[in-house]
């Protein structure tokens, strides 16, 4: 089982995230559980969700305490929310930031730490700065738990059009982005 | 066709497959996703004809369904937590009148305080109002539950609630398997109602009833009800082979024929629970789990047969009684009466508190050490610092106080 955590604040597409995951997934014929947490929700305001991956059925609902791969949308969060609990020695972080593990503090954590400009990529590619189909294109690379194509299959089934076309765009960037370091 | 879907999308989708000639409905979280697709499917018309009643509260949403499904109308509603209270009265005459209604419950925690998180206090409250109670272990489940309820309800004119974790299930996606139309047709043909109100022959229900008849009246409610422990397996059972898979029936036991000790959940609790039972079996330990399906009517027999072998039981249940205990545990000891197993009650996942595996673990190995207290109630989880912190407060509301020492709410200056 692959198990991850996505961290962001309400108006990133943090839910949206997970479920694309699972829809990708899905699609590759894996067994899949996407779910939030749900609080006061309200634009800025700290979102999780999580999404399960498997090749069996998935039975717990629990909260994912200890991920495989933590993806954070907004780099802020560092200083409010425990982003790494749970998070084995040598886990793996993707962080939507344009910084270096260095200018960020984060270059003793013990943590596989990869840093992606997804708010940049999703400006200059949608418009709009909202980086959740963005990341995961860098998710499939650094993982291969799921595919490119299943990402953007995803992304395009639920945004239709052109704001589906502009996400599957940057989220290929990203992927070769990651795909080229990291590969 | 399997897909993944939200919970609430599948249920909404599951509930049109059943063609609902008039749904009323007032939106409350986590309920809310179910009835707006639905409103969705009746404005594009994919559901088809359907009257989709706005209404201006809960009251108005069930007391409409009773009048849709009095003139012979196959109703639907869905609600949640106090939505479900402020429907109350005119749910005991949905049971009183024996009108067919099916209600998904979006399980919720009731206020004060104010919560909107997942436990089962609102369904238990209502577990006397004379509906049926089934409850959905995953949201295949709740699809296949729906799709019986309709069955059910109509085969014995009684209404029935489906009950399926609030957020747990209905914010979730996960793979689900919609069957397809002309299997439901096939499954649940259209409702012959048992009573009509018709102009063109005129007559009445709902009668008032005084103590001459009042007794024989709610007699035959409850030997409905009882009927309906026959009913229910025999629906499950044409279900699973029409659609291929098992759903709903009365209780599922998992692992625990040669059990010493079995644990009895609701709802979808019930996969992490499977997940714990796994874990201790492989290492030796003889334990298994009862999934309680069907809650009302109570099947007294069934949990009787799969539980009087047993040493102990363990009844993990996300509601209690204030003042007596736990709810089900009150059942599960009804249905044990003089075989002499001791019985837990555990209050878990209390207001959306997550029920972890590690919790589960540290519990039963506590149950099978004999360090689970047999004449009181355990709390899954409980911070007993919080409680004595806040009993030796000599004033000031109890939420506000723990809230500010928990850090979530600022102390005032």
């Amino acid at each position: 089982m692959h198990q991850v955590r996505i961290h962001g604040r309400g108006g990133q597409g943090v839910v949206t995230a997970a479920e694309l995951l699972s829809v990708a997934a899905f699609a590759e014929g894996r067994h899949a559980q996407a779910f939030p947490t749900f609080g006061s929700e309200r634009t800025g305001a700290p979102v999780v969700a999580f999404c399960r991956i498997d090749e069996r059925p998935i039975r717990s609902r629990e909260p994912i305490a200890e991920p495989d791969t933590l993806i954070v949308q907004d780099p802020t969060l560092l200083h409010q929310v425990d982003l790494f609990a749970g998070l084995h020695p040598g886990g793996l972080v993707l962080l939507n930031s344009a910084r270096t593990l260095q200018e960020l503090g984060l270059d003793d954590t013990g943590f596989r730490i990869v840093t992606l400009p997804a708010t940049d990529l999703a400006r200059k590619h949608l418009g709009r700065p909202v980086p959740n189909a963005v990341l995961l294109g860098g998710f499939a690379a650094l993982t291969g738990v799921v595919s490119l194509d299943a990402v953007v299959a995803a992304i395009r089934e639920k945004f239709k059009g052109a704001i589906g076309e502009q996400n599957a765009v940057a989220a290929r960037v990203a992927y070769e982005q990651l795909e080229a370091v990291h590969a | 066709m399997r897909r993944q879907l939200e919970g609430s999308v599948a249920v909404a989708k599951a509930i049109a497959l059943c063609r609902p000639e008039v749904i009323c409905a007032y939106p409350i979280s986590p309920q809310t996703h179910i009835v707006e697709h639905l409103s969705d499917l009746v404005r594009s018309r994919e559901l088809a004809p359907c009257e989709y009643l706005n209404v201006e509260s809960e009251f108005a949403a069930m007391s409409a369904a009773i009048g849709a499904s009095a003139v012979g109308a196959r109703a639907y509603s869905a609600t949640a937590s106090q939505g479900l209270l402020y429907m109350v009265e005119a749910l005991y005459n949905a049971s009183g009148l024996g009108l067919p209604i099916v209600m998904t419950v979006a399980n919720r925690a009731i206020g004060s305080p104010i919560n909107i998180w997942n436990d089962h206090s609102d369904a238990m409250s209502q577990r006397d109002s004379g509906w049926i109670q089934l409850y959905a272990e995953s949201n295949q489940e709740a699809v296949d539950l729906h799709i019986q309820a309709f069955r059910l309800a109509e085969a014995i004119s009684l209404p029935v609630m489906v009950c399926m974790d609030g957020f747990v299930l209905t914010h979730a996606y996960e793979g689900v398997d919609l069957p397809a139309q002309e299997d439901v047709d096939a499954f649940l043909p259209p409702f012959a109602p048992r009573q009509v109100l018709d102009p063109d022959e005129p007559m009445t229900i709902g009668a008032m009833v005084g103590p001459e008849a009042f007794t024989e009246v709610r007699y035959l409610m409850h030997a409905k009800q009882m009927q309906a422990l026959d009913d229910i397996p025999a629906i499950a059972s044409t279900f699973a082979q029409a659609f291929g898979r098992p759903a709903g029936g009365l209780v599922r036991r998992y692992r625990s024929e040669d059990a010493e000790t079995i644990v009895v959940a609701l709802g979808s609790v019930l996969g992490t629970i499977e997940d714990v039972v796994d874990e201790l079996r492989a290492d030796g330990i003889r334990i298994g789990a009862l999934g309680v399906k069907t809650f009302r009517p109570w099947p007294l027999e069934e949990v009787r047969a799969a539980l009087a072998h047993a040493e102990r039981v363990v009844v993990v249940e996300k509601a209690f009684a204030v003042g007596a205990g736990g709810i089900v545990g009150q059942n599960v000891r009804l249905a044990l009466d003089g075989t002499g197993v001791t019985v837990h009650d555990v209050v878990a996942g209390l207001g959306g508190r997550p029920i972890t595996g590690r919790s589960l673990r540290g519990l039963l190995d506590d149950a099978i050490a004999g360090r689970l207290p047999r004449d009181r109630m355990t709390f899954l989880d409980l911070d007993t610092g919080i409680v004595e912190r806040e009993l030796e407060r000599p004033s000031g509301p109890h939420a506000e106080n723990i809230l500010r020492d928990l850090g979530v709410l600022a102390r005032p200056y």
